[in-house]
């Protein structure tokens, strides 16, 4: 495809805006750029069908089956971007006072108290941009709180080695050495490690439960104790909330903060890589020390609030308001019954697949799964060279999304399938058919996968080329 | 039951049964009983039609201003129909982060082309995907230069007061020691700036036009930088860039900024959109998501994602930052923003925003006590004395649908863009003069 400046031809472009009707300014010659600029000059209608170019060599959840695991591709309701985009939220300046913004405090307390309840936390402050600013608020709030007790020598956070990469880097931002504890042979904790590393100097665990390998952890209560027993706090990643909202709340399993992703569980698209949201929620204890400001109920109407040893700012603002505002959407139109039938469903449904791929696939954990659940393909790599990768890229030709590869990274040759509670039973099993052949003939063929795919746009890019010799933007015209 | 649930209650039986369960509670039998919930206290479900009526009259409870005066950090600017037209465009919304490049080139190229036009617009070298927005994108900034050491930041306080509060949050995690200049007739104080700088700090940062709107010396400060090998990194805002020295003429290492300027709505603050460049020699130091140019087997033109082992994904604790996604959708936004206005429409966005501002600020400051707070060159916001309460003054111009300036403790910030025609600036002079005017 062309890019949009290769497009582009001098004094071209359509004209928006009228005639200046003040008299004009101009600064004074040495404060003026003379770096010449170079954006494309094109007509609208170029303008558009580049972008409806661009649009056919995308695939979305609309595309068909999204089976990433870790990243809940659900359906994504329409109803949400219209509601988003209403003049009333859109137009609206995040400075007005706070009398004629009734509307969006309204919008956003009434989204804190719902994700409370759901969570089974006491406070919530919206600020956070995505999870993993929703992870470092968390974190400082752990160290904002054990400071105020007096209690310096907390240096640490565990977490388990089947972690999202997002935590150990957010712990590393907050100041905090992270502890990797080693999964056991069930993909779980390992209960006799925990108990040697909790000591005085953790400050807190992280943990996603279910864990990033399908598993809901049995032992979630004796591991919230030991830690809390040594004085420290447990985090909650909300990344697989979808498998257990409605059913059980990280609050009453012990968790003293989470975060949220309301582009995953809360039906927010993920817009190809943001925005989401990670709104940050805690138990009493840790209220005072919530990112500034919070939306609090007033005597009349409602009104911004600074928790009293707050963190701080993460962000401009308070948040990302549109996308709070489709998941305030999606959780009133699903409901108590909803959101537990939500979750319910996406359980079944990965039970369901896990179930029909099982003849032919190894998976990496025995047992029922929770939402998601992991492949394994190291036997068919050593017996026939066919690695995951060559799999996931083979699935491509199928009009397939591929699962999740390499993650978590203590399954070797991963594959971690999430197929969400949107998809319908036939959609389940013709992916599972889809699967099946393919592994079927990566058995037969194993020579011919390593160059799949062959129907889509492009075929493999060479990455290491990328990477070692970077070209990260377009030229026009010969550099200096 | 609402929802998006697609099973019938004969399908879901099936499935339980193929699983070799009864019931779905047999798939949570590894959570413990005392915590499983009875039930959530949440409303009952709402139809489709109900949900839509209940949420416009959240929305029906805010004011929408006719006229906008105001910025301060979140700017009206006039978006053509076309940005709306094509980030509605389903594949774009739904996807995912482009990780399968052969299915996600339309992303790709379109991360790329932003890239592309961040590094003109700023006049640097490289830029990554976005990061969530201009406050976190300064905070990034910083921890890319600093390190144990040079472990000080130097930021002035004629910067937007809450992209220093951002700035010192990211601190408190890197326990990089943050270092405020402070402000002389309403931009930095060079004097202040030069005694403090050293070898202990690792950048000085600057915003352009800065909080106040006023144009700060950026070219002499960039050569202060330097004397002390200090990085320099400057916030700026994308449509005074077009007019102004851009930050690769005034000698940054990094530049960064708010996008928002750039097609997006105000939607109340957010989400915004941050831009990050840099120079060459620091490219790898970069948080987020980076587009690069390669070729499939084919040897067809493709773009992935890469330089991958700064990220999180690969490094864990090691990482340049936590940063997973960027925000995509609104990059998204501000490229189609840029190819529909073009060099012409952008020059004059950026023309009309100065000259009306100025026009703006003569017709205040004809009012009695409404006179310029700072002399000195500003671009589309200014800082006016108010002899009234200002809290009078603005719920006054409320009731012409007018949204006034940024109260600034009992100063008035400002803002003045395209979209503010000479009628409404002669309306919002004469309503001051009819409250204020003696």
């Amino acid at each position: 495809m062309k890019l949009i400046f290769e497009k582009s031809s001098a004094g071209h472009g359509t004209d928006y805006l009228p005639k200046c009707d003040v008299e004009p300014y101009s600064f004074p010659a040495e404060l003026c750029r003379e770096h010449p600029l170079v954006l494309p000059e094109t007509e609208e209608a170029a303008v558009s069908r580049h972008y409806t170019e661009l649009a056919r060599q995308v695939y979305g959840v609309n595309d068909g089956f999204y089976p990433l695991g870790s990243c809940t591709m659900k359906y994504n309701p329409k109803i949400n971007e219209e509601l988003a985009g209403l003049e009333g939220f859109a137009e609206i300046h995040p400075l007005q006072p706070v009398e004629t913004v009734q509307g969006c405090l309204e919008t956003m307390y009434t989204a804190q108290q719902y994700f409370c309840e759901i969570t089974g936390m006491d406070g919530m402050s919206l600020q956070p941009a995505a999870g993993a600013q929703g992870e470092f608020a968390g974190l400082l709030m752990i160290k904002a709180y054990h400071l105020s007790r007096g209690d310096m020598k907390r240096i640490k956070i565990i977490i388990p080695d089947s972690a999202h990469g997002t935590n150990p880097a957010s712990c590393a931002m907050a100041g905090f050495e992270v502890v990797n504890i080693k999964s056991n042979a069930k993909g779980c904790v390992d209960m006799k490690t925990l108990k040697n590393l909790a000591d005085d100097t953790v400050a807190g665990m992280m943990l996603t439960n279910p864990n990033t390998v399908g598993i809901f952890e049995e032992n979630i209560l004796e591991i919230t104790q030991i830690i809390h027993n040594a004085g420290g706090l447990l985090y909650y990643d909300g990344a697989n909330l979808n498998a257990i909202a409605g059913v059980v709340r990280p609050g009453d399993m012990g968790f003293d903060v989470i975060h949220l992703n309301l582009h995953k569980t809360f039906s927010a698209p993920h817009g190809g890589g943001g925005p989401g949201a990670g709104p940050v929620g805690c138990k009493e204890p840790l209220l005072p020390f919530l990112p500034a400001p919070v939306v609090k109920a007033a005597s009349e109407g409602f009104d911004w609030a600074e928790p009293s040893q707050s963190v701080g700012r993460i962000k401009m603002f308070y948040g990302h308001f549109p996308v709070i505002v489709k998941a305030l959407t999606y959780v009133l139109t699903l409901g108590a019954e909803g959101i537990r039938e939500m979750s319910e469903t996406a359980v079944l449904n990965a039970n369901y697949l896990k179930n029909l791929l099982k003849e032919c696939f190894d998976t990496a954990y025995e047992g029922y799964c929770m939402h998601e659940f992991v492949l394994t393909l190291e036997k068919l790599k050593k017996e026939k060279g066919v690695s995951a990768l060559d799999i996931a890229k083979a699935l491509l030709d199928e009009h397939m999304h591929p699962p999740t590869m390499y993650f978590p990274l203590i399954v070797s040759e991963a594959l971690m399938l999430e197929p969400t509670e949107t998809e319908s039973k036939t959609d389940i099993e013709e992916a599972a058919k889809k699967l099946t052949a393919v592994y079927r003939k990566a058995k037969e063929q194993p020579e011919m996968f390593h160059d799949l795919p062959l129907t889509t746009p492009v075929c493999r890019p060479d990455e290491a080329v990328a990477a070692r010799n970077p070209v990260l933007r377009y030229f026009s015209r010969i550099e200096r | 039951m609402a929802g998006y649930v697609p099973h019938s209650a004969e399908e879901r039986q099936e499935m339980l049964k193929a699983i070799g369960i009864s019931s779905v509670d047999e798939l949570y039998s590894a959570v413990p009983q005392s915590v499983k919930l009875k039930n959530l206290h949440l409303p009952d479900g709402m139809a489709e039609m109900e949900v839509k009526k209940r949420m416009k009259q959240l929305a029906e409870k805010n004011t929408v201003f006719s006229s906008v005066f105001r910025g301060a950090g979140v700017y009206h600017h006039y978006i053509p129909s076309i940005v709306k037209a094509i980030i509605a465009k389903e594949e774009f919304l739904t996807a995912y982060t482009p990780y399968q490049p052969e299915i996600s080139q339309g992303l790709l190229q379109g991360i790329f082309e932003f890239q592309t036009m961040i590094c003109e617009l700023t006049g640097m070298e490289t830029a990554n995907a976005s990061v969530y927005d201009g406050a976190c994108a300064a905070a990034e900034a910083v921890a890319m230069c600093c390190d144990a050491k040079r472990n000080k930041a130097l930021v002035s306080e004629t910067v937007h007061p809450m992209t220093l509060e951002t700035i010192r949050t990211y601190c408190k995690g890197s326990g990089v020691e943050l270092v405020t200049v402070k402000t002389k007739n309403g931009i930095t104080d060079l004097a202040a700036m030069e005694e403090t700088l050293s070898g202990e700090y690792g950048c000085v940062y600057i915003q352009q036009p800065n909080y106040f709107g006023m144009i700060e010396p950026t070219q002499e400060i960039g050569k202060m930088a330097k004397k002390t090998d200090t990085k320099y990194i400057m916030g700026i805002h994308p449509i005074s860039c077009v007019l102004l020295k851009s930050p690769g003429e005034c000698g940054a290492d990094i530049a960064v900024g708010e996008g928002q300027p750039l097609g997006l709505p105000m939607a109340f603050g957010g989400a915004l959109l941050g831009f990050m460049a840099c120079s060459k020699q620091m490219t790898r130091k970069l948080p987020g998501r980076i587009v690069g140019l390669t070729a499939d087997a084919a040897g067809k033109r493709a773009f992935v994602l890469t330089m991958q082992a700064r990220e999180q994904h690969i490094r864990r604790e090691k990482a340049s930052s936590n940063i997973c996604s960027n925000q995509a959708h609104n990059a998204l936004a501000a490229s189609v923003y840029l190819s529909a206005m073009g060099i012409k429409g952008l020059r004059s966005a950026a023309e009309q925003c100065v000259s009306k501002a100025h026009y703006a600020a003569r017709q205040i400051g004809k009012v009695n006590g409404f006179s310029l707070v700072y002399p000195g060159e500003f671009f589309n916001e200014f800082l006016t004395y108010c002899p009234t309460d200002t809290g009078v003054l603005i719920k006054a111009l409320k009731k012409r649908g007018i949204l006034g300036g940024y109260p600034v403790e009992d100063k008035i910030l400002w803002c003045v863009t395209e979209c503010n025609t000479k009628k409404e600036i002669d309306l919002l002079a004469d309503t001051i003069k009819e409250v204020c005017g003696k």
